[in-house]
């Protein structure tokens, strides 16, 4: 099934087309931030707090204004009266949800190591970096909260003026009777605790930006390594109190993000504060300790998590409390984060009694936000490491107890009782087909005759079948759930004189290839070759409307507006054809970039013709306007579901502790592929992101708030010596959600695979009688579990 | 301090502080960006560059230790007409996503096709441990790796 329209006799869309992206990138043509030379600029530098909870007794930067270089050196008291309002949350998820105070530099108060204190301006890097270390900041230090129950407990308040540390309490009960009389009559329950560490998002290329004003006009531009211009745009108006009609956001190519540079930080408020207070360029670039403590963290979650379920194992109820770090302060979408997983519990298991309940705390630490998959890895990790608990329990194989849980095929639309409804899907076929793909029952022979053989290298198979919910809209529910933006997307298609065609979206890619993608969708329903299209994003003088990319949007949400657009153009450009060719609209057929008449084809009107009738104005039928464009602003009616299944498998050393990644399948499902290429690359980034959330990385703090990892040294971003190559296949169930068919997939690999990992990890280690191992299960993880298990060391099974 | 290199095939004598290091030379005194910093540890490699033809990654390396050398950095790559059979390749392949690494990581791939034209996965996966990336997790890296071996020992027959 598809409802895409095609006006191309050969499709584009569907195949492997190269990135038209690439060339500029290969080559170091590509601009990012930092590579804007910019006359005149100062450099920014900041102080940051060493302390993670401190009053700031004093500032004192006489010393540090003398330093060469040095233009100007100010602490948050000076810049106080520059702000209209505080460091933006979009995303109030209660009525009563505490916001404390959060403004660019802190003024009495740090609150995590790394919090801001005071700001260099110098005529270059070097010289900014320098004047820090003379700034004299008197600290009286205070206590630390650090961990999540702590925090929950309020023995040490965070922001003592809230009067507790809980930000919020956020619950799905639609029905809480029937979930305790499900617990009350099940055959089987399991209850689990897990923890979703914290985790450094780590875009290659560091935050920047650079804030030009242009004070004669009185307008301002601000290049940075942003996903969003557009939402920063208003939010930095909205903060400075700078007219944004005289404010434009440009994101040049971006070196990454995941999620992390959706947000409005510090330092882009910084910088154009202060380029309107001293009427100069600013620039600032991170460095990467400081991306490890001033820019948002992922996860952070302490999960509890119980399953009811009938003799067979079919799940009956699912109840969940979770605790969720906020960190030091609330950022753009912090508290909203672990809500994106809230109705997701149950995973793709059809079960018919649920509770869900999240409370939000504040600690001394770097403020997390959205990191690729926001809520869902978490809600996933915790539903398929406690099937695999399930499945040991009613004694069947961690494959069957999934085939016993799916929700049939027969139920979509599929309204699950959280209360979402799920578009499409067809679960098992990505299971099975996985399962072979893997060599299931090969493999678990081999993990047999391994623990015969007495090998000290443990095989592991892990299983993680997964749903996850993307493509956040319509705007309604949005503001149901008291998000503060929309969830529609803008495109505008404009076929030039000449009839080559502009593509404008309100997209902000970076790395993800739409230029490549969104040229594939016009040329297939224009029926004109790609290299006539061009896409341009990311400049909100360029593309004014847009909410930018993030949450798996941009090709469900902004692909489609896309589509939509064309559509329209294509519309008005028949109403020009058919006047010409003195034919009503419904005898035309459009083909290849040619209106021809029904029944007599040699009379045709070619698109490239009516391109230019439309520019010249000179013939045109009653009542249309000039030119051939056209805008859409779309507004989808549902998310998307993406689903599909991942296996792990590993080889855990019991000697070292080590595991190693041997193989890694995946099946995905994301709808309809307009670029399979770019799927692939898609699910296999996901896909170690994933892996590296399971075996490698953690944002360690110490018992006084410090973070111990702040550089690749310490911080464990995997390399290709540590992957196999990825074993990818697909199904596809198109989405009815949008004109495309299509559903998200940025964050679908790394949502599936740390529970397939630990899965394959946990069962290695089964033997041993350990039916868990927190991520990330590093060797010494797993070899003190070993050592500390059931056998002291020894197999127990 | 004076300091003379040839970046490109191109000689340049500039004045440099003694503690620059040759990655911020390159970027900021010669203005050749496409050379990019990922950390400030020597542990991302997104600033390999080709220094005498081996690669280094620019952000160990002084401006002054340079002096006499010849550079290649990735804009010295392609030709007017054609891009160098890794960009090549990596283009085929779909081996970039953001790109960020990219630079660093066709000029680790130049030095170790260099010492190894006809390498397994596994010695690529290991040759290139020192640069990282983010977004592909390498599974095309890899591929354009092999693939430009392939087209490059291709070129030599």
């Amino acid at each position: 099934m598809t409802v895409v329209e095609t006006g191309s006799s050969e499709r584009v869309t569907g195949k492997r087309l190269l990135r038209r992206e690439d060339p500029a990138l290969l080559t170091g043509e590509a601009k990012y931030v930092d590579d804007i030379r910019e006359q005149g600029a100062l450099y920014m530098a900041l102080l940051r707090s060493p302390l993670a909870h401190a009053k700031i007794v004093s500032i004192d930067v006489s010393a540090a204004k003398k330093m060469p270089g040095v233009t100007d050196v100010m602490s948050g008291r000076d810049l106080q009266s520059e702000w209209v309002a505080p460091m933006p949350c979009a995303w109030p998820v209660t009525q009563d949800m505490k916001n404390p105070p959060h403004f660019p530099l802190a003024t009495d108060v740090v609150h995590y190591v790394g919090d801001a204190v005071a700001v260099v301006l110098a005529s270059d890097k070097v010289a900014a970096v320098d004047a820090l270390a003379a700034i004299d900041v008197n600290y009286e230090a205070l206590p630390v909260v650090v961990d999540l129950e702590d925090a929950v407990s309020d023995r040490i308040l965070v922001h003592p003026s809230l009067g507790t540390n809980k930000c919020f309490v956020w619950k799905v009960e639609p029905d809480n009777d029937k979930v305790d009389q499900a617990f009350a009559s099940a055959a089987h329950v399991t209850k689990n605790r897990y923890v979703q560490q914290r985790l450094i998002p780590s875009a290659l290329e560091p935050r920047g930006v650079i804030a030009i004003p242009h004070p004669y006009g009185g307008e301002y531009t601000l290049f940075s390594s942003t996903q969003i211009p557009h939402i920063l745009k208003v939010m930095l108006s909205t903060t400075i109190g700078i007219s944004e009609a005289k404010l434009r956001v440009i994101a040049p190519a971006v070196g990454g993000a995941f999620g992390s540079k959706l947000n409005v930080y510090a330092e882009e408020v910084l910088a154009l504060a202060l380029a309107r207070k001293l009427g100069k360029p600013i620039r600032w670039t991170e460095e990467r300790s400081e991306n490890s403590l001033a820019t948002i963290h992922g996860r952070g979650q302490l999960q509890e998590i119980e399953l009811a379920a009938d003799e067979k194992g079919r799940i009956t109820a699912v109840r969940v409390n979770i605790i969720a770090d906020m960190g030091g302060y609330l950022q753009l979408l912090t508290p909203g984060v672990p809500l994106l997983g809230g109705f997701l519990y149950h995973g793709l298991y059809d079960v018919p009694a649920y509770s869900f309940s999240c409370t939000g705390v504040f600690t001394n630490k770097t403020p997390t936000d959205a990191y690729r998959g926001a809520g869902r890895p978490e809600a996933t990790y915790a539903i398929e490491r406690s099937m695999d608990l399930l499945a040991k329990k009613v004694g069947v194989d961690p494959a069957e107890i999934r085939r016993r849980n799916f929700i049939p095929p027969e139920k979509f639309p599929y309204s699950s009782v959280p209360g979402l409804i799920f578009d499409s899907g067809s679960y098992l076929p990505t299971l099975e087909m996985a399962l072979e793909k893997v060599g299931y029952q090969e493999l678990r022979k081999e993990q047999e005759r391994r623990r015969s053989g007495n090998s000290r290298k443990h095989l592991g198979v892990g299983i993680s079948s997964y749903v996850e919910m993307c493509g956040l809209a319509p705007s309604k529910v949005l503001g149901s759930l008291r998000y503060s933006a929309g969830g529609w997307e803008s495109a505008t298609v404009r076929i030039l004189p000449t009839s080559k065609v502009q593509v404008v979206t309100g997209t902000s890619p970076h790395g993800q290839g739409h230029e490549t993608s969104w040229s594939m969708i016009v040329a297939d329903r224009l029926g004109i070759s790609p290299d006539d299209i061009e896409v341009l994003h990311s400049d909100t003088a360029i593309a004014p409307h847009g909410l930018d990319t993030y949450g798996s949007r941009s090709l469900a949400v902004g692909g489609s507006a896309v589509y939509l657009a064309t559509e329209r153009v294509l519309e008005k450009a028949r109403l020009i054809a058919a006047h010409r060719l003195e034919v009503s609209v419904e005898d035309l057929q459009y083909k290849d970039g040619s209106f021809r008449v029904t029944g007599s084809p040699e009379k045709a009107f070619a698109l490239s013709s009516v391109a230019f009738e439309a520019f010249t104005a000179h013939d045109l039928p009653e009542g249309v306007e000039p030119n051939l464009e056209a805008t859409v602003s779309w507004d989808p009616p549902n998310f998307t579901f993406p689903f599909g299944t991942h296996i792990a498998v590993v080889e855990v050393d019991e000697e070292t502790g080590a595991t190693e990644l041997l193989r890694y399948v995946s099946v995905d499902d994301v709808g309809n592929q307009i670029n399979p290429m770019i799927v692939e690359g898609q699910i296999e980034g996901g896909i170690a992101q994933g892996v590296a959330q399971a075996l490698y990385e953690e944002a360690i703090y110490d018992e006084f708030g410090n973070l111990l990892d702040t550089t690749f040294l310490e911080y464990l971003l995997p390399s290709a010596a540590e992957f196999p190559s990825f074993e990818l296949a697909s199904t596809v169930t198109p989405s009815p959600t949008n004109p495309l068919g299509v559903k998200g997939v940025g964050e679908a690999g790394c949502i599936a695979s740390p529970p397939a990992v630990i899965n394959a990890v946990v069962d290695a280690l089964s033997v041993f009688g350990i039916d868990h191992i927190d991520m990330p299960a590093s060797p010494q993880k797993v070899w003190t579990a070993i050592m500390s298990s059931q056998g002291n060391g020894r197999k127990v099974e | 301090m004076q300091i003379t290199t040839v970046v490109n095939g191109k000689s340049f004598t500039k004045d440099v502080e003694p503690r620059t290091l040759l990655v911020h030379y390159i970027r900021d005194v010669l203005g050749l960006t496409g050379t990019n910093v990922g950390c400030d540890t020597s542990s991302c490699g997104a600033c390999t560059i080709l220094l005498n033809g081996e690669s280094v990654k620019s952000c160990t390396v002084l401006a002054v230790q340079a002096d006499g050398l010849e550079l290649t950095t990735i804009e010295g790559m392609a030709s007017e007409s054609a891009l160098h059979p890794i960009q090549k390749a990596f283009h085929d392949n779909h081996g970039l996503q953001c790109g960020y690494c990219t630079p660093g990581m066709i000029m680790a791939t130049a030095s170790f096709l260099k010492e190894n034209p006809a390498p397994t996965e596994a010695d690529v996966r290991e040759g290139l441990e020192g640069n990282l990336c983010r977004c592909t997790g390498y599974h095309n890296i890899v591929k354009s790796v092999l693939a430009a071996a392939e087209a490059m020992e291709g070129a030599v027959k």
